[in-house]
Parts: structure tokens; C-alpha cells; sequence
């Protein structure tokens, strides 16, 4: 074997086993999720507002799936939201009240809207995305409004009865098998994306976040790779539309409403974008947030959250994520694993 | 001749969301900055307005300079306290900050005067409806045709003929460079940026009556605005001001002719432009 092959060789191993050494669990992992599973059992009376989150924390890792992993902008997440919830609903009042097969077409259906538009994100500077996407978003809710004869319109969707989960499992008032069934969802799509960003493609979708034209010089084919990462956030965001449309069972134009991609990437700026729980934790606070802040100001909640949206990034993101940072480095049996 | 009058208003439309969002083309080019909240300027501009002629009885016409005055004072505040540390930072950084800030002016707005749609009496010479060569032309109409077309001329002399024009697009092509030779380009664009705002707030007062005022406004006009500087590009004041016409005749027109439609044709408008020339409709090749 001559030198060159062999130096291939040695950094195709070191690259694999770095690879694998990242799919690994921290121990800090198994402990989140085994808080999500014991909070049902904590508290009980929680669980609507902890199955919200659960969709949230879905919506944000979709979004994370493209913006950390892949640098594409969004301000139309909204549209993959709003395009799985429709269809998850319309499958429910129209087909079969099972509430998997709804999943599975709303992610499709979302899916498909995500390759069909994946061209538009692959051109341009950040801005024309954040303008194409946010365009996309608009037109979404617009022809969701027009075509009231099959969406509803401003009603809504309304009616939409759930079948048992596995034919077992009611859905019942106080969310008990909404939120199992939505952290499962979750955590199963969450183990999915987790493989995914820690394969070889993952690692090709970090080269052209980092450095497109030294990416594709060393040939990875950026168009085909970005809009394959593009159709997957939408199928999951799709995923999290359908799961709101089946344990709200209401679709209304709301879930295509601009605040709704603004809240999500609020939601992952808080968390942190690039490391998949980011989505997750920025969920929980911001759920915790809007909770909170809609006690005392119900009508008036958006100006706080803008007023903590401008404070954090003025000054407070550094704070927050050094702050959690600097906890994590000083538990070095927690950080022996990874964590940038 | 309905289309005539359709076009008309179309136009009159389009001129003032050229006032409304020019301020907006100069900061983008400038300094890089996509600021989300605008719009928020120009809400502000709106309520002088409502307010200076509610509750203090001032006549319309004082009212549009005074809206001018307050929003670009509101801008340069803002400028020199808020927007300056956000220039280094990132788009997304950007967008947050700037969503923020719309957040904000939604809920303080509602807050402070109720979410209700504001309507303002317009003098009795402003009101009403003459025949030109047969066509049927509002009198508001043509007022802020003229109005704001002047303004676009003074504009584009201020852009192509001044020494301040002529430093502004140095700033604008390369930043650095303008600032090597000695132009202060901070100063520059907190002029700019108030200049902009406050251009957005004397759109906002002449929209009162075309576009309606609610505290919804920043959200439901930041599309709008962000078409007309993505589509007209930021390196001339002609772009934005061909990308303001179209919209707002292509507005007008959809919602005349295809009600049903809505905005729809706008916004599949603005996502075919940008898939086909993702730099803007008037944007010169990079050499």
C-alpha cells in the first residue's frame, strides 16, 4: 500500500471511529429522558402543558435539523407545521380515526411539500431564504384560507375524533395518553435524527454549514444533501403538526400564523442551535415562560417575549449558554462524553 | 376605464409603500442589517397622526411633518442606543432581535390605544372623487401620488447628485474602503437610519386612510416591505421604488379582479422573483 492510501486509510478509521465514539450516550442524556418519563408521574395535573411541550421541543428539532446542522435559515417553518396538521386532521375526519396512520401521512405530506420547495433555499444569501421561506410560510396560510371547502378556514377543523392508540389506548381529558403518546413520537424521531447527524451524512451537512465551497470541492454534493436534510425537518415537522392536530383534535389557520415559525426559532436560540437538545430544552423554558408570563399579563404576553427575545441576544445568550457551559465543565464525569 | 382607476390606485398604493420601505432598502444595504421592525416605525408614524388629530385637533397636513419628526428622533434613539451593537452580529441574530422589538411594539401599541382599526376625518379637499380624461381619480389618491412622488425625485437627487448621496453609496459598495478614506460611515448611517424612519413614519401617516392602522401593522406590512427591498435590490433608489409599483399594482389588481385570491398572488409574485434572481430583480452582476 503506498503512503497516500494508507493516510486515507488511517483518517477514513479515525473519522469512523470518531463517528462512533459521538453516538454514544452521555450519561446527562439517559438523565433527561428519564426526567421527561418521570414528570408524567410527578405531575400529574401538568400533562396538557407537558404535551405541549413535547410538540414544541418536535417543531424545534426539525428546525435544528436544518438550521444547526445544515445553516439554512427559516422564517416559514410554520408552513410544514400547518401542512401536517391539516392533513392528520382531514385523514381523521375523512378516512380512518387511527391516530398512526394520520402521523405517517401528515410526515409524508409535509415531506413531500418540503422536497417540492427545497429548490428555493438551495439559492441566494441567508436573506433571499429567510425571504423565500417566510414567503412560503405566507402562501401556505393564505391558501389554506382560500381553500376553506376542504381546511374549514377560519373555523377550523372541528369534529375530529381520535381512535385508541395500538386500539388500545383513549385518548382522555387529561392528556395522559396524549403526552405518552407524544414524548414517544418524540423520542423516537429524537433517536432517528440523533443517528442521522452523527452518520457520514451528518458530518458532509456540518462541511457545507461550515464551508460550502470547500465542501463541494472536495466533492460533496451540496444541492442533493441540503434539500434531503430539508425534506427530513419538514417530515418531522410535519410529525408535530399531526401529533397537535390529533391530541388538540382542532386545526385551525393558527398553526400556519407567522408567530408560530418566530416562536420556534426563539425556541431554539434559547436552547442552543447544533447539538439536537437544544430544541428540547428550549421548549421547556420557553413553554415555562409563556406560562408564567400569561398569569399576570394574559393579553399582554407577547411583550415580554419580545422584551426577552431583544435582551437575549443584545447580551443575555452568552450569559445563559457560558453560565450552563461553565456548570457542565465543572462536573467532568458528566462531560467525559462529548459536548462542544 | 376601470382598469385605468384600478391602475391609479395601484400606483398610489405603491408610492406609498415606496415611503414606507425606502428607509428600510438604505439600512439593508448599508450596514447589512435586516431589521424586521420597520414596520414598527412606521405604526408609530400612523398613531401621531391618529393622535395629534383626535385628541389635539391639528389639521392632517401639520400632522404628516410631525409624524416624520417623532419617528426619526423614535429612529435615531433607537440607533444609537439599540441597533449599534447588533451591526457585528449574525442574520439570524438579527431577525430575533428585530421580531423582538416588532413583539413589542404590538403589545405596547395595543396597550396604549386599544387594537381597534384607527380612522382619521381627512379635510373636505382631500375627499371624494373627479374625472380625468374619463377616468374616475380619488383626490387622496393623487395627493399622495404627488406627495410621494416628489419625495422619490428629492430622493434619488439626494442619492445620484449630493456629496452626502455620494458617500452613502461608497458606504454602501464597500464599507471598509469608505471608511479608509476617511468617511464616517457611523454617522452616516445614523443620519440614514434616521432619515429612513422617519420617511417610514410620514408613510405611515398617509397609509392611516390607504392601508388602515391597527396594532397588527409591523406584522402585517413586514412582508411587504421586506419584498420591496429584496426584489428592488439595495444599490439604487430606482429598484426599490420599480419593486414598490409592481407590488402595489399587482396588489390592487389581484384584490379588484380575483378577491377570492387574497394576497396569494403577491407572495407566489415574490417567491417566483426570488427563485429566478435570488439578488433581486435589479441587481447588477457581481464582477
Amino acid at each position: 500500500m503506498s503512503a497516500p492510501d494508507l493516510a486515507a486509510g488511517t483518517l477514513a478509521v479515525r473519522v469512523r471511529a470518531s463517528l462512533v465514539l459521538s453516538r454514544r450516550w452521555h450519561p446527562a442524556e439517559a438523565l433527561f429522558w428519564l426526567f421527561a418519563v418521570a414528570a408524567a408521574l410527578l405531575f400529574p395535573r401538568q400533562l396538557l402543558l407537558m404535551n405541549e411541550i413535547a410538540i414544541l421541543a418536535l417543531f424545534a428539532l426539525s428546525l435544528d435539523l436544518i438550521l444547526g446542522y445544515a445553516g439554512i435559515v427559516s422564517l416559514g417553518h410554520a408552513a410544514f407545521l400547518g401542512m401536517g396538521a391539516y392533513a392528520a386532521g382531514l385523514v381523521a375526519l375523512h378516512v380512518a380515526a387511527d391516530p398512526l396512520l394520520g402521523l405517517v401521512i401528515g410526515m409524508a405530506a409535509s415531506g413531500i411539500l418540503g422536497l417540492i420547495t427545497s429548490p428555493l433555499v438551495l439559492k441566494g444569501n441567508d436573506l433571499t431564504r429567510l425571504m423565500v421561506t417566510l414567503g412560503v410560510g405566507l402562501l401556505m396560510l393564505e391558501l389554506a384560507n382560500a381553500l376553506s371547502f376542504i381546511t374549514g378556514g377560519a373555523d377550523g377543523l372541528q369534529g375530529i375524533t381520535m381512535g385508541k392508540l395500538f386500539g388500545q389506548f383513549e385518548f382522555d381529558l387529561f392528556g395522559r395518553t396524549a403526552y405518552a403518546y407524544s414524548l414517544g413520537v418524540l423520542f423516537v424521531l429524537f433517536m432517528v435524527a440523533r443517528r442521522i447527524v452523527h452518520s457520514p451524512f451528518g458530518l458532509s451537512l456540518r462541511a457545507i454549514r461550515d464551508n460550502p465551497l470547500r465542501a463541494t470541492a472536495s466533492g460533496v454534493p451540496r444541492n442533493w444533501r441540503l434539500a434531503a436534510v430539508y425534506t427530513l425537518s419538514a417530515a418531522y415537522a410535519g410529525a408535530a403538526g399531526a401529533l397537535l392536530a390529533q391530541t388538540t383534535q382542532f386545526v385551525s389557520l393558527d398553526v400556519l400564523d407567522f408567530h408560530r415559525s418566530a416562536d420556534v426559532m426563539l425556541v431554539l436560540i434559547i436552547g442552543g442551535a447544533g447539538y439536537l437538545y437544544g430544541g428540547l430544552i428550549g421548549a421547556i423554558a420557553f413553554k415555562f415562560l409563556q406560562d408564567f408570563i400569561s398569569i399576570f399579563t394574559p393579553q399582554y404576553w407577547q411583550f415580554w417575549i419580545g422584551l426577552f427575545l431583544v435582551l437575549f441576544v443584545l447580551g443575555g445568550r452568552e450569559i445563559i449558554h457560558g453560565g450552563i457551559k461553565a456548570i457542565l465543565v465543572r462536573l467532568p464525569f458528566l462531560t467525559s462524553g462529548k459536548r462542544p | 376605464m376601470a382598469l385605468l382607476t384600478i391602475l391609479i390606485d395601484g400606483v398610489a398604493y405603491g408610492m406609498v409603500l415606496f415611503v414606507l420601505a425606502c428607509g428600510l432598502s438604505v439600512t439593508l444595504g448599508l450596514m447589512n442589517f435586516v431589521n424586521l421592525a420597520h414596520g414598527a416605525f412606521a405604526m408609530a408614524g400612523g398613531y401621531v397622526t391618529v393622535v395629534l388629530m383626535q385628541r389635539f385637533g391639528v389639521p392632517f397636513l401639520w400632522t404628516l411633518p410631525a409624524a416624520f419628526l417623532a419617528t426619526a428622533a423614535a429612529g435615531w434613539v433607537m440607533e444609537r442606543t439599540l441597533y449599534r451593537p447588533m451591526y457585528a452580529k449574525s442574520h439570524l441574530d438579527q431577525v430575533m432581535f428585530s421580531s423582538g422589538l416588532v413583539f413589542m411594539s404590538v403589545a405596547a401599541m395595543k396597550y396604549v390605544m386599544g387594537s381597534q382599526q384607527q380612522i382619521i376625518q381627512l379635510p373636505g379637499w382631500l375627499l371624494g372623487r373627479f374625472e380625468l380624461f374619463g377616468i374616475s381619480v380619488g383626490r387622496y389618491r393623487l395627493f399622495v401620488i404627488m406627495i410621494c412622488g416628489a419625495l422619490a425625485l428629492g430622493l434619488s437627487w439626494v442619492f445620484a447628485r449630493t456629496l452626502f448621496g455620494a458617500r452613502l453609496r461608497a458606504a454602501v459598495d464597500d464599507a471598509r474602503v469608505a471608511r479608509g478614506l476617511g468617511i464616517p460611515v457611523g454617522l452616516l448611517f445614523a443620519v440614514t437610519f434616521a432619515a429612513g424612519s422617519g420617511l417610514a413614519g410620514l408613510g405611515g401617516a398617509l397609509g392611516v386612510e390607504l392601508l388602515g392602522l391597527d396594532p397588527t401593522f409591523p406584522l402585517k406590512f413586514m412582508i411587504y416591505f421586506l419584498i420591496v427591498v429584496t426584489v428592488g435590490g439595495t444599490s439604487t433608489i430606482s429598484g426599490p421604488f420599480f419593486a414598490a409599483m409592481l407590488l402595489g399594482v399587482a396588489d390592487v389588481a389581484g384584490k379588484y379582479l380575483i378577491p377570492q385570491a387574497g394576497s396569494f398572488i403577491i407572495y407566489a409574485l415574490m417567491v417566483l422573483l426570488l427563485a429566478l434572481r435570488p439578488d433581486g430583480l435589479f441587481a447588477k452582476a457581481k464582477t
